[in-house]
């Protein structure tokens, strides 16, 4: 992405939401990166001595019921659920930015069998869907990814098209057109610079998204699997004590709520961003 | 004009539709499609060296036409000939020659541009693609072709957004200018810009054609620039020309009456010279249901029944001068009424 | 004679996220009762503002000063009640996009009939009738079924014929025309033309008409003035102005505009662009563009002087722009 922002103070021109997000999301890959240089603990050792503790100077977020640091478990689950983040949506974001960019140069029937397509997927509630290729495929993440991907390129895929079909009518298509251009290099050089903004801004939520579904699916059981330290496995892991030891599951809760709020910021300030630029 | 008569590009019996889409039902009730006629056999030629006008007003088919010349739109009957041979024809490395060779120009300054790309890359593209210079000396023909445009150096690292309206078109010029054509389509180049800024776009249009023997095809509304520019001129009324002649033969004795009355609507930039009457009643009939007989024939206010009849062909009583109207065996009665 | 609208030193200001802009600067002029004024400039120009200033139909950051007297009342002044009633009835406008100046949901005669319950104290049946009348006026055939129908299905000059009929119904003595015929082909703009032409004969009205198209101004107007970021720098009788510019600017623009028996020569070109209204320059702003500019253009504003009794221009070098004559003068 080339943003027009010549010869201006770049750092006054970043939109609010974009910075308070960037400051999230950056120190939660810091966090993802080096957790073992801000755990103060193993996040899978057992410490039959604290088991159950209450937040305290030694825990400051307290310990499980086998004992192991809520915060070190916390800070080792940003490693998991970054990387959630980034496989879960890296898939659906590129399959679908090129086919939405195919169909949508293409147009007539290939469009209108994808329109169907489209149709076929969006009338399925997103989760029963993900759950039921992730029940075939057996749990684990790496499935989880194939099911986020399976059916997460539609709405990429639908947001680029339409957008590829506004700019292909642009006069600059044309000219392109006219110079003699490949459609290859029409659609990938010319168009989808124009078009993808809409998709990545959506992708930041999607992010955002990601996380709270790839918690879901550890809570369910069908995500990353016990004893790895991920939130959505934590707040599973709590449930039970949720009366007696409120900090197994409120703690990872915020981590969630933290990223999910950051990527959201990020997107809103990228949306910002890039339409300014006029 | 007379010597040089080197065909370089023509026309023949050029037809252009454009269908509505069908809904689904249409489709299986079997309504035919609904389709804007937009180009009606259209045929000229194009000679080397020379800037053809074409004129028309909206809905005349004079963009579709442009575009036809330069392949964004395929023809759906007749033909583009180019140095002899079908364009439709040319495939792969022929096609893309014949892309370098016939470029065009584009009516609007704001999205005729990549916005994403600085000055630079829009014409290193056009230079590589066509590989018409080594890489090394990219750099060196970039500032020749800002010079050429009349641009300061200093453009190439600006992205489109950062110029006016005329200095965009210039772009525009500059990129079509990159690939070295032969012949230019000029599709309403100016008339999206102030007027004081049009003028500077046609003396440097004017200019590069001497400079660089380009065969202009100069698409507009403007009637006044039309004259300006031109050598002939040809006028689209519905989708056909109905008069096609030398500039001045044309502007000052028309035989067809679209085109007097053309020349009548237009304002003239002298207040001595006034009419209070309409220089023709009625609008443009609707492209999708077209007259029979003469295209012009429900407003044209010297119809007879033949007009409602037999559709006129362009036909010549001096080659230098066609026209397709039925009055032109008669003696042009509306000529009379002429002021020179 | 007394004018029919006068308007002095008119300035309007817009307050913006980066400060104010003058869009119209100190603009005075009058209109005589059933003159044809036209107000010509290039985008930017400020010509359309001033007319919509007229009537204070602007945005609320607008800030208009001035007076702008009609009928003995200052409009500038005027509480917004009064003022609709002015708007409308004795002043009315037309826009140069009649399809989104017209209601697309609601069919003509509900837009006639609006105006006309507003503006007149006319019966159901006799503003029925007068609907009709108002469309045979402007040249609707056909008018007790064209009246049902609704915008969409009128074309362009149609719509602007049914603004047209709109505007009349309240039998304004004065018409702000915007732009009216940009959007149109030449043979329905010439229509157009003939007919606010002739309405103006037949209803005694007075018309301002903002334009770009010198060649409008020329078939149409009785008077002109030439605005240049936000100013008049050129007035007169239209004959007049032609004949023998004043203004370099006015010069310029009008040797900008093609002629016959000039076929492919360089044409009386004006350097650069129209300012901003943001970066309007210091002095004449014109002088970055002007080929007579000298150092007192660069330090200080031109006044308006006049050259005859119906001509003024407000440039230091008149008399060497005279000299270099008109370019469409010697025909």
């Amino acid at each position: 992405m080339t943003v027009a922002l010549t010869r201006r103070p770049v750092l006054r021109l970043i939109p609010r939401p974009l910075l308070f997000g960037g400051i999230l999301i950056g120190l939660s890959l810091v966090l993802a990166v080096f957790p073992a240089v801000f755990a103060p603990y193993d996040p899978i050792a057992f410490d039959y001595n604290a088991l159950l503790a209450p937040p305290s100077r030694a825990h400051l977020m307290g310990t499980d019921n086998f004992g192991r640091d809520v915060l070190s478990r916390v800070i080792h689950a940003f490693t998991i659920d970054m990387q959630i983040a980034f496989f879960g949506t890296v898939f659906p974001f590129v399959i679908g930015t090129l086919v939405g960019a195919l169909v949508g140069y293409a147009g007539g029937t290939a469009d209108a069998v994808f329109g169907r397509v489209v149709d076929a997927v969006i009338t399925f509630p997103f989760l029963v869907l993900v759950i039921a290729i992730v029940s075939v495929l057996g749990p684990g993440l790496v499935n989880m990814y194939i099911a986020l991907g399976v059916v997460g390129w539609v709405f990429y895929a639908r947001i680029i098209a339409s957008e590829i079909k506004i700019q292909k009518r642009l006069d600059y298509a044309d000219a392109g057109r006219a110079m003699g251009y490949t459609p290859m290099r029409i659609i990938f050089r010319h168009l989808l610079p124009n078009a993808i903004t809409p998709g990545i801004v959506y992708l930041m939520t999607d992010m955002a998204l990601a996380i709270l579904l790839g918690s879901s699916l550890g809570y369910l059981g069908l995500g990353a699997q016990p004893p790895t330290a991920e939130w959505g496995v934590q707040i599973a892991e709590g449930k039970n004590f949720m009366s007696t030891a409120w900090w197994i599951s409120v703690f990872p809760g915020i981590a969630i709520v933290l990223t999910g709020l950051g990527f959201s910021l990020i997107g809103d300030g990228m949306a910002e961003l890039l339409r300014t630029r006029k | 004009m007379m010597e040089r008569r080197e065909i370089l590009l023509s026309a023949e019996n050029v037809s252009k539709n454009f269908a509505f889409p069908r809904s689904l039902t249409q489709r299986l009730t079997g309504k035919p499609a609904v389709a804007v006629h937009a180009l009606n056999g259209v045929s000229f030629d194009l000679h080397r060296g020379e800037t053809l006008g074409i004129v028309g007003e909206s809905g005349c088919g004079k963009s579709t036409l442009a575009r036809c010349l330069v392949r964004l739109h395929d023809c759906d009957e007749g033909r583009i000939m180019f140095e002899g041979r079908d364009v439709a024809a040319l495939k792969g490395t022929e096609r893309r020659q014949f892309n370098a060779r016939v470029q065009m120009i584009f009516q609007d300054p704001y999205s005729s541009l990549n916005p994403r790309m600085r000055v630079r890359q829009i014409l290193a593209e056009a230079l590589g693609v066509h590989k018409m210079k080594p890489k090394a000396q990219i750099p060196a023909r970039i500032a020749e072709l800002l010079d050429l445009v009349r641009l300061p150096a200093d453009a190439a690292d600006k992205y489109p957004h950062e110029f006016s309206g005329g200095q965009r078109q210039r772009i525009g010029i500059a990129r079509a200018l990159a690939v070295e054509p032969e012949v230019l389509v000029a599709d309403e180049l100016v008339s999206a810009l102030d007027v004081s800024v049009q003028a500077q776009v046609v003396n440097l249009l004017l200019q590069l054609q001497e400079q660089l023997h380009l065969t202009v095809v100069f698409v507009a509304h403007d009637l006044r620039l039309v004259r300006h520019i031109s050598h002939r001129v040809a006028v689209m009324y519905l989708g056909k020309i109905v008069e096609l002649g030398q500039t001045e033969a044309l502007f000052t004795a028309p035989r067809h009456p679209y085109t007097k009355v053309l020349l009548d609507a237009a304002p003239e930039l002298d207040p001595a010279r006034r009419s209070k009457t309409v220089a023709v009643k009625g609008e443009l009939p609707s492209p999708v249901n077209l007259p029979t007989g003469c295209l012009f024939n429900t407003r044209c206010p010297h119809a007879f029944n033949r007009c409602f009849t037999d559709r006129p062909v362009l036909t010549a009583r001096d080659p230098d001068h066609l026209a397709a109207c039925h009055l032109t065996d008669f003696g042009l009665p509306f000529q009379n009424e002429l002021t020179a | 004679m007394t004018p029919a609208l006068e308007v002095s030193h008119l300035t309007t200001q817009f307050t913006s996220g980066s400060g104010k802009v003058t869009a119209v600067d100190d603009v005075s002029f009058a209109v005589m009762p059933g003159q044809v004024l036209g107000l010509v400039g290039e985008s930017g120009s400020g010509k359309s503002v001033t007319l919509r200033s007229l009537l204070r139909l602007l945005p609320r950051t607008a800030q208009i000063e001035g007076r702008v007297i009609w009928q003995g009342q200052d409009l500038i002044g005027m509480s917004e009640k009064q003022l609709r009633s002015v708007r409308g009835g004795d002043i009315s406008m037309i826009f140069q996009e009649p399809m989104t100046a017209l209601n697309p949901v609601l069919p003509v005669w509900l837009q006639i009939d609006e105006n006309l319950r507003t503006h007149t104290s006319l019966s159901a049946s006799e503003r029925v009738a007068r609907a009709r009348e108002l469309m045979d006026l402007v040249g609707i055939s056909d008018a007790p079924r064209r009246l049902l129908q609704y915008p969409h299905q009128f074309s362009g000059g149609m719509r602007q014929r049914v603004m047209i009929a709109i505007a009349l119904a309240s039998n304004p003595k004065l018409l702000l025309a915007d732009e009216p015929t940009t959007a149109l082909d030449v043979t329905i703009q010439d229509q157009i033309l003939k007919l606010i032409l002739s309405l103006r004969d037949k209803l005694a009205m007075s018309v301002v008409l903002v334009t770009h198209d010198l060649g409008v101004v020329a078939t149409t107007c009785d008077h002109m003035a030439v605005m240049y970021a936000g100013r008049i720098v050129e007035t007169g009788a239209v004959s007049s102005v032609f004949a023998q510019p004043s203004h370099a600017y006015t010069r310029g623009l009008l040797g900008s505009v093609p002629r016959a028996g000039t076929q492919r020569s360089q044409l009386l070109s004006i350097e650069g662009t129209p300012p901003s209204l943001s970066a309007i320059p210091k002095g004449c702003s014109f002088h970055p563009r002007c080929e007579f500019a000298t150092d007192i253009c660069r330090r200080s504003t031109p006044a308006m002087l006049p050259q005859s009794a119906t001509h003024a221009a407000a440039c230091f070098h008149s008399d060497r722009v005279i000299a270099a004559g008109s370019p469409v003068g010697a025909q």
